[in-house]
């Protein structure tokens, strides 16, 4: 499983890795991390005459909080988040959705834009940025554009992203506080791609929820908001009637391909159960007093 | 003879061969790099079925760094077949494997050509350019679809069916009718398989002065190995030497005869360079041994009051695309393996094996066993409920008591003799696993709601075979240094021998273990050997190994008497040194500096196998919403006679049960209709990880000695494997009462089992 | 076949120069340029961490690295874990607490929980699990292994402490 020849290139600036790929995007590929392209590399899956390095340029490694919200650069790694203090307190959904992303030895060289950029439906950076109406910023030979993540995913692995293109950052709104929140997935084994996952948060006023946002991953062509298990949430005290209502709103939102790890209708099922219990633990005491 | 004292046997002692593995100096098969070594890949079928055409390599061979594409037609008018080794059924020798694809093509990953080149990734690069055109015919992925013979994977043979035979003995049909109770069931094994951490590689040298082939990364049966290279080459066996390395693990799947362990010596022999060739992880998943694949139609007869009168069903194996060197034994194994540790008056089991255009299968740990004790052990527990009796006490009734030992279980196996279990008390063992277990207090969780998940517990009893004979070889060396060289036949692929081996020399001559340095496998080292299979090495290789400590000493005596001048009846061997009349030491190390080195045979001959056995039991823990299965504890008991070193054994205890319940849970190796190998990766192929089964515990027994050798060992490389399907099973059964839901069908993935209790069939 | 390129890092502390086509991984960089066998390489996509080694500290996959991408790193391998003959206390553990058995995964596990228990020396065994959880092993069930890195963590503590 050796892969096919490439050129290497390694540009220590951002300007230099636009101009290159403004020139030779349709036969190259990008490399950060390299624990998604590389194996793709492995399998011949990919050949790109190209294999442009952005991993030494540092200016895209930043992690920047503000009362703005959170700016993380593309080359943040999952260990940059993981180990972030400031991190758990500002964006404690982000942090916990992460803590299931691979392992150990790929946490340490993975990172926040090579996930988006590589945009496998059942990862959970693209659900969290599509949960929290993340911006995410993309610079190419026409200079920088802020992409809403609800348009960036358009299917399994693909996005947006033109050739001469690359992320740049990624914006999360920042974290209200007293917010309730969960995220749950399953997945065969720690580390594994969740077979289905969950994440939600709402606000409350008067002791009611508001503002909910619910998104989910691994049950469609890419992560995908739940509008209806929303409309469930918004205005009410969180009671098993709900919870229940919002599990039945999901079960009806999806309608999850067929795959060799589980067939559509178990993902469905899965979703309802994980909608279920992330609403239930979402609204158990404690859970807002985390900002 | 049994060794002269117990210092080292019976000891946790550390291991030697642990030195080179934690400091990075091991040396594996891709370690090992001869001067002037070209690399060389496999282009493999990606059409599970079909009519070769034509396969153009002409832009392969233009590219520089690429010496050579063979073919079939650059080997030769006749492409050799591999032979069988063991195991050989009627009918099953008309589906050999040709050591590189002719005319057809069989299963997905069947090799079609060999590229040499200056590099892997070069030789990758050429078998991209090598253009195959395959006319594609049916693919045959399932027996049911084989059976009908409608598409015939070998037109000459006329049939899919390899081979159809019935064993048992006594008068089922009388049972059946006049039983109080009889429940038949469908049961399904599903295809899986050993996935040692190494892949398999030969790297292979040819030295045309000297007209010798010497082939690295060969192991477990390296003899029978050579033999066929040899007839395949058409060389004298003398002229070959198979050497064994370290082995990254084997588990039944590596070290038997595979097409490249011919391909790649003849390609060293026509280009006259060293050749190297590493298997990738994709090909491994489509070209090494696949396993498990069983079905079975079981029914049990019983009385009233549990007493099992009689079992009868069939057993359909799922062969693949060809008969490998053993692949009779997995389904000839599920059969006889379903009469377990019970007493069967009456026994029928008719037994089928079908080609399909899938990977060839071959032994995995607990070949046939795995998959029939599920499904006896399931079959129980069923009767069992029916009969509103304890699953314990069901099993107490019907094993085989101490007094009836030995058991025959009569002739179960066509190609063997009748058997015997030698020696073992089952309830002992079942008692011990419930006492360790917990059972009386798990067991009021049965079937219990408890924090959203169902509880259940489960037990399972079983026997295995081990020492398959029929026989080993030893050659021991007194070193004029004083050291002791122990070259023995068995193979080894993880398990520890060269520490185990040395504990058994050391104390049947009474010598510290630093004195003696075990070397293995390799036809160089002695001059028949027979390998390491059917849990053999230690009670075969040792006996042969406590054979020769004997035959040592005994030359040790003769020449000491010579240089101490006086009879042998006067020379006491004591701690390393010879005393004669008069009080004259002389140190081994003398002896043999002024004798020279001092070399003796020893062997062990044996046709009755050891019969190892215990009991298993789980507790586990459903979230029957996901069809996820948490195991809270699980307890494997085994009597494995003698334990010559505890801590190897307990650590073949752990990592059985471990790949065990991967194979229960996670293991699955997945075809679509299409014959397609869907999943050939380590993302998509499940391993269980550490994370994973984490609560697993061992007892292992030495209560019943093995009659059958001097050791007293059963093996005990299998056991641990044998009944986790069957325990894992029926925990979940337990477990899932609230919806009658009977897990049959393996894997028990979240899935599978979500299906199973919300959408019953 | 392209150009062949310079990759220069630090192995075991010594400084090495390598003449690599870019599609080198580390992995086979390791093994057979730099002829440091002891990490193996057991699916070359990432999953089964046999070929774990430490780059500027931090446990990585060699085969999910080209070798021109550890330029200018300080990569330590299993064979900079030891002194010489003597075994390091994490390997001593191994060996008595019977971690090893065929020795293939071994070299991954121990650069794995040699960071680890640098970082973490007070790990429990479900951190430690977690962690490993990135090794397959098909041996030994884990159960020896995690018993070795547990008793291995009181020499991490004491270099710790001083």
């Amino acid at each position: 499983m050796k892969a096919a020849s490439f050129e290497y290139v390694r540009p220590d600036r951002l300007e230099r890795a636009i101009a290159f790929l403004t020139e030779h995007g349709d036969e190259a590929k990008v490399i950060a991390g390299g624990q998604s392209l590389v194996p793709m590399l492995a399998f011949r899956l990919t050949a790109p005459r190209f294999l442009v390095d952005i991993g030494r340029i540092s200016e895209l490694r930043r992690v920047a909080i503000d009362a703005g919200g959170i700016r993380l650069g593309a080359l943040a790694r999952w260990r940059d988040i993981e180990r972030n203090e400031e991190l758990h307190r500002a964006h404690p959904l982000l942090v916990e959705a992460i803590r299931h992303v691979a392992h150990y030895q790929i946490r340490n060289r993975g990172t926040v834009g090579g996930s988006l950029a590589h945009a496998d439906p059942a990862a959970e950076m693209p659900g969290i940025a599509i949960t929290c109406e993340a911006k995410i910023v993309v610079a190419g030979r026409q200079g920088q554009r802020v992409i809403p993540a609800a348009n960036f995913f358009t299917g399994p692995l693909t996005t947006v992203l033109q050739p001469d293109e690359l992320i740049v950052e990624v914006r999360l709104p920042s974290w209200r506080s007293g917010r309730r929140w969960a995220f749950e997935e399953f997945a065969r084994r720690r580390g594994d791609f969740a077979l289905a996952g969950i994440a939600l948060f709402y606000d409350t006023e008067n002791g009611k929820a508001c503002d909910a946002r619910v998104g989910a991953v691994g049950v469609a062509d890419t992560p995908v908001r739940l509008p209806a298990v929303e409309a469930t949430i918004n205005g009410n005290t969180i009671t098993e009637n709900v919870i229940c209502a919002a599990g039945a709103a999901a079960f009806d939102s999806v309608d999850p391909p067929d795959d060799i790890h589980a067939p559509g209708d178990y993902r469905r099922a899965l979703l309802q159960v994980l909608t279920e219990r992330a609403l239930s633990s979402a609204a158990q005491p404690g859970r807002g007093d985390n900002v | 003879m049994s060794p002269a004292r117990n210092v080292y046997v019976g000891q946790e002692i550390e291991r030697t061969e642990d030195f080179r593995f934690l400091t990075g100096r091991g040396t594996f098969v891709d370690d090992y790099e001869p001067a002037g070594l070209l690399h060389a890949a496999i282009l493999r079928s990606a059409v599970p079925h079909g009519r070769i055409v034509g396969i153009d390599a002409a832009a392969a061979l233009r590219m520089p760094g690429v010496y050579a594409v063979i073919c079939a037609r650059d080997i030769g008018p006749t492409i050799p077949r591999i032979p069988i080794r063991l195991a050989p059924i009627a009918g099953l020798e008309k589906y050999l494997q040709p050591v590189i694809a002719v005319d057809k093509v069989r299963y997905v990953g069947e090799p079609l050509a060999v590229i040499v080149a200056d590099s892997r990734a070069l030789a990758e690069d050429a078998a991209a350019k090598i253009a195959v055109t395959i006319e594609p015919l049916s693919p045959l992925s399932d027996w049911r679809t084989a059976e009908t013979d409608a598409t015939l994977l070998f037109e000459e043979n006329g049939t899919n069916v390899a081979t159809r035979y019935t064993v048992g003995f006594g008068d089922t049909d009388a049972a059946f009718a006049g039983a109080d109770y009889t429940r038949r069931e469908f049961f399904r094994a599903h295809r899986h398989t050993a996935v040692p951490m190494e892949t398999r590689g030969v790297v292979a040298e040819w030295d045309a002065a000297a007209g010798r082939l010497i082939v690295n990364g060969a192991t477990k049966v390296t003899f029978f190995n050579r033999r066929a290279l040899a007839a395949m080459m058409q060389m004298p066996e003398s002229a070959i030497d198979l050497m064994e390395l370290d082995v990254g693990g084997g588990f039944g799947v590596r070290g038997e005869f595979y097409p490249e362990d011919f391909l790649i010596p003849f390609a060293a022999r026509k280009l006259g360079r060293p050749i190297k060739w590493i298997e990738d992880r994709l090909e491994h998943m489509q070209a090494t041994n696949h396993s498990r694949e069983i079905d079975c139609e079981l029914e049990i007869a019983c009385r009233r009051d549990g007493t099992i009168i009689g079992l009868r069903g069939k057993i359909f194996g799922d062969m693949g695309a060809y008969t490998r060197t053993n692949s009779g034994v997995v389904p000839a194994k599920a059969a006889q393996f379903l009469h377990g540790p019970y007493r069967i008056p009456t026994i029928k089991i008719e037994v089928s094996a079908f080609m399909t255009s899938k990977t060839p299968v071959g032994t995995y740990r607990a070949p046939g066993r795995f998959e029939s004790n599920f499904f006896r052990e399931r079959l129980i527990d069923m009767a069992a409920r029916d009969l509103r009796l304890d699953p314990v006490a069901i099993r107490r009734k019907n094993l085989v008591a101490v007094g009836e030992m030995p058991y025959s279980i009569g002739r179960l196996v066509p190609y063997e003799a009748e058997t015997a279990y030698d020696s073992g008390d089952y309830q002992a063992a079942l008692d011990k696993c419930l006492e360790a277990f917990g059972w009386e207090e798990k067991a009021k969780l049965q079937g219990r709601l408890i924090d959203g998940r169902y509880h259940g517990v489960g037990v399972a009893c079983f026997v295995e075979s081990g020492g398959a004979g029929p026989r080993e070889n030893v050659r021991m060396t007194l070193e004029r240094d004083g050291h002791i060289a122990v070259a023995v036949g068995s193979s080894v692929l993880g398990q520890g021998l060269e520490t185990v081996f040395a504990q058994i020399a050391a104390d049947a001559m009474s010598l510290p273990m630093e004195t003696f340095r075990v070397s293995h496998g390799s036809t160089t080292i002695v001059d028949e050997g027979f390998g390491t299979y059917h849990s053999r090495a230690v009670v075969m290789g040792g006996s042969a190994v406590l054979d020769g400590s004997k035959n040592l000493l005994a030359a040790i005596r003769t020449a000491a008497a010579g240089q101490l001048r006086c009879s042998e009846g006067d020379v006491t061997l004591e701690d390393g040194a010879a005393r004669g009349f008069g009080g004259s030491t002389l140190s081994f190390a003398q002896i043999a500096d002024a004798a020279g080195p001092l070399s003796v045979n020893g062997t062990f001959a044996n046709t009755k196998r050891t019969y190892s056995y215990g009991a298993h039991a789980a507790h586990v823990a459903v979230d029957a919403r996901v069809g996820h299965v948490e195991i809270l504890d699980y307890v494997a008991v085994e009597d494995v006679g003698r334990a010559i070193n505890p801590a190897l054994v307990h650590g073949q205890t752990f990592g059985a049960v471990v790949q065990g319940l991967g194979g229960v849970f996670l293991d699955h190796i997945i075809y679509d209709a299409d014959a397609q190998l869907l999943n050939a990766s380590l993302a998509d192929y499940l391993l269980p990880t550490a994370s994973d089964f984490p609560n697993v515990r061992g007892v292992t027994m030495e209560l019943h000695r093995s009659p059958s050798n001097p050791l007293g060992a059963k093996g005990a490389g299998e056991g641990g494997m044998v009944a986790v399907a069957a325990t894992a099973g029926n925990a979940v059964a337990a477990a899932l009462t609230a919806f009658n839901a009977e897990p049959k069908e393996l894997p028990l993935s979240p899935p599978r089992l979500w299906r199973l209790i919300h959408q019953p069939s | 076949m392209s150009q062949r390129q310079i990759a220069r890092f630090t192995v075991n502390g010594k400084a090495h120069e390598a003449a690599v086509e870019p599609r080198t991984t580390l992995a086979d960089c390791l093994r057979h340029d730099l002829k440091l066998t002891g990490t193996h390489v057991g699916c070359e996509h990432g999953v089964c961490g046999a070929c774990t080694v430490i780059a500027d500290g931090e446990a990585v996959r060699s085969c999910l690295m080209f070798a021109v991408q550890a330029d200018g790193m300080d990569i330590t391998t299993v064979e900079g874990l030891s002194e010489g003959d003597q075994l390091s206390p994490l390997q001593a553990s191994f060996r008595k607490h019977h971690a090893v058995q065929c020795g293939f995964c071994t070299a991954g596990i121990l650069t794995t929980a040699h960071v680890l228990l640098t970082e973490e020396p007070d790990a429990d065994a479900d951190r430690i699990r977690e962690v490993l959880s990135g090794n397959i092993c098909r041996c030994t069930g884990y159960v020896q292994i995690i018993d070795a890195v547990l008793d291995a963590r009181a020499a991490y503590k004491a270099k710790d402490a001083r």
